[in-house]
C-alpha cells in the first residue's frame, strides 16, 4: 500500500511526468467532468479524494483525519480509507474510479473504516467512457463505528455504447448509534448490465437510508439487490428505488429487510416505471423476528400516471416531453 | 367579454360514452373570450366530463358532435395540440410529480419561460415565491397549496381559455376571495374561464352560468337566475326517489335521472 501524489500536484505536473501517465490522467479527468464531477474538487488540497484508472492509481490526496492507503494489482486497485474517530470531515472526500479504454476489466477492493463519532461524505464518479467490451468490479466493506455517520454517494456514467457490466457487491456494518446513508444513481447515457448488491447490517439506534435510482434503455439490464437486517434494538432502515426502464430494457428489484430486535422499524419504497417492451419486476421481502419489530413495504410498477401525463400536455408539452419530465423528475 | 365578436368556443351536440354510462348527451355551449362562464349541477351530472372533454383527455372522444375553438375544429386534436392553441384545464385533484420543482411545473406551461414570471404567477395566488419555488410538487403539500400551484401554472400559460374544475374546493376561506380575484384578472386579460364550482359566491362573480344536468346543459343564462334555477329544481337522487313531487307517477315531470341526481323541468 502507497499514497500517490496529490491530484493538485500532479495537475501541475502533468508536462513533466511521463507522457503516457499525463494523457490518461487527462482522459479520467475529462471522463469524470463528462459524469458531473467537479475538478476544482480533484484539484484542491482541501478536500481528500483518489483518482483511480484501470489498475493505475493515478493520485490520492489525504488531508487530516482522513487516510487513503492504495495498491494497483493486476486488475485493478486495492483501496483502503480510514478516517479517525472524531473527525468531521468538511467536504465530501472525492472518488474517481474509471477506464478510458474500451476494453477491459476493473476490480476494485475496498475497505472503510469509519471512526466512532466521525461524520464524513464520499462523491464517487465512475466513469467509462467509451465502454463497449468492459467490465468493472466492486467488492466494498464498509464498518461504520459507534455514533459515526458516512455519506455515500455514486454517480455513475457508462457512455452511450452499452457494452459494459457493473457488478458492484458492498457489505456494510454499521455499529450502536451509527448512519449510513447511501445514494446510487445511474440515470445518465447507457446502463449496460448492472448487477448491484448491497447488504447493510444495523446494531442498536443505527440508521441505514439507501437510495438507488436508475434509467435503462435499449436492452439494458439493471437488478439491484438490497439487503437491510435491523439486528438491534430501534435501529432504522429505509430503502428507496427508484428506476424507469424503455425499449427492451429489464428491470429487477429484490429488497429485503429484516426486524430482528424490539423496536426495530423498516421501510421499502419502490418505484418502476416501464414503457415501450420494457419490463420491470419488483420482490421485496420482509422479516420479522421480534414481535415489537414492524417493516412495512410499498411497491409500484407501471406505465407513467396518465394524470401526471395529461396535466403536462395540459400545458402544452407532447407526450414525449412529458414522459421524459416524469421520469427525469422521479430519478433526481 | 362581448358577444358582438364571434364566439371563441362552440360545442355542438357533444355526446360522450364512457364504459357503462353516457356521461354526455348532445351538450351545446358557447364562450366568448373574456367571459366567466360558471357551470353549475349536481354530482355526477358531467361537468367534469365536459371539462376533460374539451381539454381532450384520454377516454373523452365525442362520438357525437364537434368542438370550434377561434372557428377550427378541435374535436379530434391531443391535449398537448389544444394546449398549444391555448387550451388547458386545472384539475380539481392536482397531480403530484416528484422531484418536479414547483418553480420548473411553472415554466414548462410558459410560451416565454423566466423567473420573474414564474414569481409572478405563484404571488397571484398568494404564495411566497421564496418559499415554494424550491418545492417539489409533491405529497409534501397540502392539497390547497398543489390547488394555488396548479392555478399559478394556469395562470401563467396566459391560456386564452382555462377550464377550472372546483379551483375553490380545498382553500380555505380568505383562499377562495384570491381565487375568485384571479379569475376575474384572467378574464379582464381576455381569458374566457369555464368554472366549475359548488361555491355561490364564486358563482355569483361569473357573466353567465349554465346548469347541466344529466350530461345536457338544460338552462344557460344570468348567474343568478340560473343559481335560483339550480336551487329550486335539483335535488340529490335520494331525496328525488323519495319525494312524491319530483316522480312521474305524482304527476312531476323531470328531464333526467342520473347516478346522484335529479332536475325537474
Amino acid at each position: 500500500m502507497s499514497s500517490r501524489p496529490s491530484p493538485a500536484s500532479a495537475t501541475s505536473l502533468l508536462g513533466q511526468r511521463d507522457p503516457a501517465w499525463a494523457r490518461e490522467f487527462e482522459a479520467i479527468l475529462r471522463a469524470y467532468e463528462e459524469a458531473g464531477g467537479k475538478l476544482t474538487a480533484l484539484q484542491s488540497e482541501r478536500i481528500a479524494s483518489a483518482v483511480i484508472s484501470g489498475n493505475r492509481v493515478l493520485a490520492v490526496n489525504e488531508i487530516p483525519g482522513v487516510h487513503i492507503e492504495t495498491e494497483e494489482l493486476p486488475a485493478g486497485v486495492h483501496a483502503r480509507i480510514v478516517v479517525d474517530p472524531g473527525a468531521r470531515v468538511e467536504y465530501p472526500v472525492h472518488l474517481c474510479f474509471g477506464m478510458v479504454p474500451a476494453e477491459g476489466l476493473q476490480e476494485i477492493l475496498s475497505e472503510f473504516e469509519i471512526g466512532e463519532e466521525a461524520e464524513v461524505g464520499f462523491l464517487a464518479h465512475c466513469t467509462f467512457p467509451n465502454a463497449l467490451d468492459l467490465r468493472h468490479v466492486m467488492e466494498a466493506h464498509i464498518r461504520i463505528g459507534p455514533g459515526a455517520t458516512m455519506r455515500y454517494a455514486e454517480g455513475h456514467y457508462h457512455g452511450p455504447h452499452g457494452g459494459i457490466q457493473v457488478l458492484p457487491t458492498t457489505h456494510v456494518t454499521v455499529e450502536k448509534d451509527g448512519r449510513f446513508e447511501n445514494e446510487f444513481s445511474l440515470v445518465h447515457g447507457r446502463v449496460g448490465r448492472l448487477q448491484l448488491r448491497l447488504e447493510v447490517d444495523v446494531a442498536a439506534r443505527g440508521v441505514a437510508e439507501l437510495s438507488t435510482k436508475a434509467y435503462g434503455f435499449d436492452d439494458d439490464v439493471i437488478r439491484v439487490e438490497e439487503i437491510v437486517r435491523l439486528n438491534g434494538p430501534d435501529a432504522r432502515g429505509l430503502t428507496k428505488t427508484r428506476v424507469a426502464v424503455r425499449d427492451r430494457a429489464v428491470s429487477e428489484v429484490y429488497t429485503t429487510a429484516e426486524g430482528n430486535a424490539p423496536g426495530a422499524r423498516g421501510h421499502m419504497d419502490c418505484t418502476e416505471i416501464v414503457r415501450g417492451e420494457a419490463a420491470a419486476r419488483n420482490v421485496p421481502v420482509v422479516v420479522v423476528r421480534d414481535d415489537l419489530a414492524r417493516v412495512t413495504h410499498e411497491a409500484a410498477i407501471g406505465s407513467v400516471s396518465r394524470k401526471e401525463l395529461e396535466t403536462l400536455m395540459a400545458r402544452g408539452l407532447s407526450e414525449e416531453e412529458a414522459v421524459d419530465i416524469i421520469i427525469r423528475g422521479m430519478l433526481g | 367579454m362581448s358577444q358582438a365578436q364571434p364566439p371563441l368556443l362552440v360545442v355542438e351536440e357533444v355526446w360522450v360514452n364512457r364504459p357503462g354510462a353516457e356521461v354526455l348527451r348532445g351538450v351545446n355551449l358557447e364562450m366568448w373570450p373574456g367571459e366567466v362562464h360558471v357551470l353549475l349541477g349536481l354530482n355526477g351530472s358531467g361537468k367534469t366530463s365536459l371539462a376533460y372533454t374539451l381539454m381532450g383527455c384520454a377516454g373523452y372522444r365525442p362520438t357525437r358532435g364537434r368542438i370550434l375553438f377561434d372557428g377550427q375544429d378541435i374535436t379530434s386534436l391531443s391535449i398537448a395540440d389544444r394546449a398549444r392553441l391555448g387550451i388547458t384545464l386545472a384539475w380539481q385533484e392536482p397531480a403530484c410529480f416528484e422531484g418536479l420543482r414547483a418553480g420548473d411545473y411553472l415554466a414548462l406551461g410558459m410560451r416565454e419561460p423566466s423567473r420573474k414570471r414564474v414569481e409572478a404567477a405563484l404571488q397571484a395566488v398568494a404564495l411566497s415565491p421564496a418559499a415554494y419555488i424550491g418545492r417539489p410538487v409533491n405529497h409534501a403539500l397540502s392539497g390547497g397549496e398543489r390547488k394555488r400551484i396548479e392555478l399559478a401554472a394556469v395562470y401563467g400559460m396566459r391560456p386564452r381559455l382555462a377550464i377550472l374544475d372546483e379551483p375553490d374546493s380545498g382553500i380555505d376561506v380568505l383562499g377562495v376571495e384570491e381565487v375568485a380575484a384571479l379569475i376575474r384578472r384572467m378574464a379582464e386579460a381576455g381569458t374566457a374561464v369555464l368554472l366549475i364550482t359548488h361555491r355561490d359566491e364564486m358563482a355569483a362573480a361569473a357573466d353567465r352560468a349554465s346548469l347541466i344536468c344529466g350530461g345536457t346543459i338544460i338552462h344557460t343564462g344570468d348567474p343568478d337566475e340560473v343559481r335560483e334555477y339550480f336551487a329550486s329544481r335539483c335535488r340529490p337522487h335520494e331525496e328525488a326517489l323519495g319525494a312524491q313531487p319530483w316522480g312521474p307517477e305524482a304527476g312531476g315531470t323531470y328531464r333526467r335521472v342520473v347516478s346522484e341526481g335529479v332536475c325537474d323541468e
